[in-house]
């Protein structure tokens, strides 16, 4: 064993200065020359101020804006964290049917599964289209719009599975919102939804 | 179109990996291009790289080498609040769960009980875990060629040079392909920065703190290296460290390509490829039956929650095919990354990948692990074939005699030792069943699984379970040792007792181990250790969950 100990103590310092430093350094000053936006987050920055990232949910509870997936860690961006209940757990049960007793009361429509269950992430950026069409309704009255040209903008933010494949059809809750503002403004103005409890 | 999905899939993985293969066999072989850089490399630590070593001698290269990287990580994560690339202003770690984090990264289990973004630097995730990703790896693929050579070697005394096929596995195999899918995941919005975090003032006025970090080296050799640890708590679920599906699908087969690259590099160096595709083909047979359990009962979801897939703990993105895909090859291949949260799985999905971990990780398994492990149940097999027959059982030539079957049986034993000894003491004791989350017989399936992950070195988790606990740090810090080095030494030992066989010429009595029969015969070693070992207690957990479930019961 011992004899082997000046060659375990040298390679693990050459190890640590190749995979530790050189590599990681390395990756990031390639991938900060050639895709900045990506490596520092997809952050979407208007004026000054960062509001998000495109990737990482935010949460929206004004009725103007389509809502994003529950999240068990309340959209916690720097403490990421899921429900983990099992299948049979009681207290699972009744989460999901209280957020879709509410969910329905709030869109007058069925809530599909991704309304209602919490995501892994807790910061799942997406929700399925079947959600985001069912909050239509809602979100034309808020912004005194028509129904038809909503759906039309939410339809045409789909994204589609990768290769026709593989994942799942859905929709960014944040770029979507942000479509929304952009196209019909808020009665109040200013892009700002009113926060609502 | 699922079917058509899977296919491609297996079809890239299969392709891919027998490229991978020729390449591995190339570079463990020795190719004179790169001599130099290995020479140089291994001088200036006055290794001599043409010394060949002993089985007793390699393993305790193996154990050196493993010891002094345990106590360099222990001290950067203890130190870490006064070590630079702290952006976060991030303090040192509590003994126990530093003893945990470095054990778990030393054996290539990368059981998390910390959260990355708020308990480690950027210097311990890079200069710390990273080095260990790539270490612990190439340690378990040295091991995996010493030991195929102990099998397929002509007549000898030693199994190669421990520091030269761990050097060529790093740089040769794992650094290449980890700076062509760091790049990817960089490109498809893995963040990749030494920038702190940012707080971003939401459209309805929220602040909301943004974790990021140089991410996206570090996640694609725990994907390659099958190390699992993530550089965020909830793993490749994060939409930073998983963002799209393209991201998804290459993370997926970087889990089992190196894992299904050893099979046929082991019926390359047998100088028969048969034999390669034999072993690929009882892992592929078993993995594809276990794939289809999960997928089927997650597609088809749960009632109690609502009509559609099971989509508690998963990512709209990715849906219940592709994490059904990521949870079969995480647990088969000792990864023990998560793109979805396994605690929420339906009960028999939650079977399926425990029966996965306790078999011992032998279904591809970890980088050369899976191999190795593998090579252990063949020797039992062809021992059971021998019995049944009444001849001196062989294996590519040599006699497989009583020593051999010892070794093995000694090596199994490992497996339940951690998951039922362990598993037992941490159901009655009150101090560790504080840990469990979840009431009913779900919560025995939590303290399981974590006993199996840790003893099969795989490191992913019932996430509801409580990890952090000094209890559960200390024993599976202890259970991950022995996971790993009972399994390592003995098959060391056995390959050392094989390489001084003489190679006995095939003749018609041979029992082949290349055909259907073989695959069967292997399969059914496999089936009948684990379910003899683990049944009983798999009948209370999952399968007590699933009869509740069914008569309509929660907890």
């Amino acid at each position: 064993m011992l004899t082997h100990l000046r060659p375990a103590i040298t390679l693990t310092v050459l190890f640590s200065l190749l995979t530790g430093l050189a590599y990681p350094l390395a990756m990031t000053g390639i991938a900060q020359t050639l895709f900045p936006a990506a490596a520092n987050g997809s952050l979407i920055v208007q004026g000054d101020a960062v509001i998000g990232s495109s990737l990482v949910a935010q949460p929206f509870e004004g009725s103007g804006y389509l809502h994003p997936r529950p999240s068990a860690s309340v959209w916690n961006a720097a403490g990421t964290g899921a429900s983990n209940l099992g299948p049979t757990s009681a207290a699972l049960i009744a989460a999901v049917a209280e957020r879709r007793a509410a969910f329905e009361a709030m869109n007058g429509r069925a809530a599909p599964i991704d309304a209602v269950t919490a995501s892994g992430s807790g910061l799942d950026p997406e929700i399925s289209p079947e959600n985001a069409l069912a909050q239509a309704d809602r979100i034309a009255k808020e912004r005194g719009a028509d129904v038809a040209s909503i759906t039309k903008l939410i339809e045409g933010s789909i994204l589609g599975r990768t290769l026709w494949l593989f994942g799942e059809p859905r929709v960014n809750v944040l770029e979507t919102n942000l479509a929304l503002d952009a196209a019909f403004p808020l009665p109040s103005g200013g892009g700002q939804g009113t926060p609502t409890e | 179109m699922t079917f058509l999905a899977y296919t491609l899939y297996f079809g890239a993985l299969i392709g891919a990996a027998l490229c991978l293969a020729v390449w591995m066999a190339r570079v463990y072989g020795g190719m004179p291009a790169l001599a130099g850089v290995e020479r140089a490399f291994l001088r200036s630590g006055g290794i001599n790289p043409e010394r060949e070593m002993t089985w007793g001698s390699y393993a305790m290269a193996v154990l050196a080498f493993n010891l002094v990287c345990f106590v360099v990580l222990f001290a950067i994560l203890r130190a870490q609040g006064a070590l630079p690339l702290n952006p976060d202003g991030i303090g040192g770690m509590s003994p126990d769960l530093a003893l945990n984090t470095a054990v778990s990264f030393v054996t290539n289990t990368n059981w998390q009980a910390y959260s990355g973004e708020a308990q480690l630097s950027y210097l311990s995730q890079m200069v710390g875990l990273t080095v260990q990703n790539f270490v612990s790896a190439g340690t378990g693929m040295a091991v995996a060629v010493a030991v195929i050579r102990g099998f397929t070697a002509a007549k000898g005394a030693t199994l190669g040079n421990f520091w030269l096929d761990l050097t060529r596995s790093v740089l040769w195999i794992l650094l290449p392909l980890s700076v062509v899918l760091a790049l990817f995941l960089a490109w498809q919005g893995v963040p990749q920065t030494l920038q702190g975090a940012v707080t971003a003032t939401g459209v309805e006025g929220g602040e909301q703190v943004i974790a990021r970090g140089p991410a996206a080296a570090q996640i694609a050799i725990k994907q390659l290296g099958t190390n699992g640890g993530g550089f965020f708590g909830v793993n490749s679920a994060h939409p930073f460290e998983n963002p799209t599906i393209a991201s998804n699908l290459a993370q997926s087969l970087s889990i089992l390509l190196i894992p299904v690259a050893f099979c046929f590099l082991f019926g390359q160096m047998a100088g028969d490829r048969r034999q390669g595709w034999a072993i690929f083909a009882a892992m592929g047979i078993m993995f594809v039956a276990g794939l289809a359990v999960i997928h089927v009962y997650e597609v088809a979801g749960n009632p109690a929650l609502g009509m559609g897939a099971n989509m508690e703990g998963k990512e709209q993105r990715f849906g219940a095919m592709l994490s059904a895909l990521w949870a079969a090859s995480t647990t088969a291949a000792s990864n023990g990354s998560v793109n979805a949260m396994h605690d929420s799985f339906m009960p028999l999905s939650g079977l399926v990948m425990l029966v996965f971990m306790q078999i011992g990780e032998v279904i591809f398994g970890g980088v050369g692990a899976g191999l190795y492990g593998m090579l252990l149940y063949v020797v039992l097999a062809v021992f059971l074939a021998g019995l049944m027959v009444g001849r001196t059982p062989e294996y590519l030539g040599r006699k497989i005699e009583g020593r051999e079957v010892t070794l093995a049986v000694l090596a199994f034993l490992s497996m339940p030792l951690g998951i039922l000894v362990g598993g037992a003491v941490a159901a009655t004791v009150p101090q560790a069943l504080t840990a469990v989350q979840d009431a009913g017989p779900h919560g025995l399936s939590e303290i399981l699984y974590a006993y199996s992950s840790a003893t099969g070195n795989n490191g992913s988790a019932f996430g509801g379970w409580g990890a952090a606990g000094t209890w559960h740090t200390t024993a599976l810090g202890l259970i991950m040792l022995l996971g790993r080095y009972a399994m390592i030494v003995p098959l060391l030992a056995i390959a050392g007792s094989m390489i001084r066989k003489t190679k006995a010429p095939v003749t018609s009595g041979t029992f082949p181990t290349h055909g259907p029969l073989f695959v069967t015969l292997l399969i059914l070693t496999v089936l009948i250790l684990g379910a003899l070992t683990f049944f009983p207690v798999l009948a209370l957990g999952p399968i007590a969950e699933e009869t509740a479930r069914l008569a309509g019961q929660s907890f």
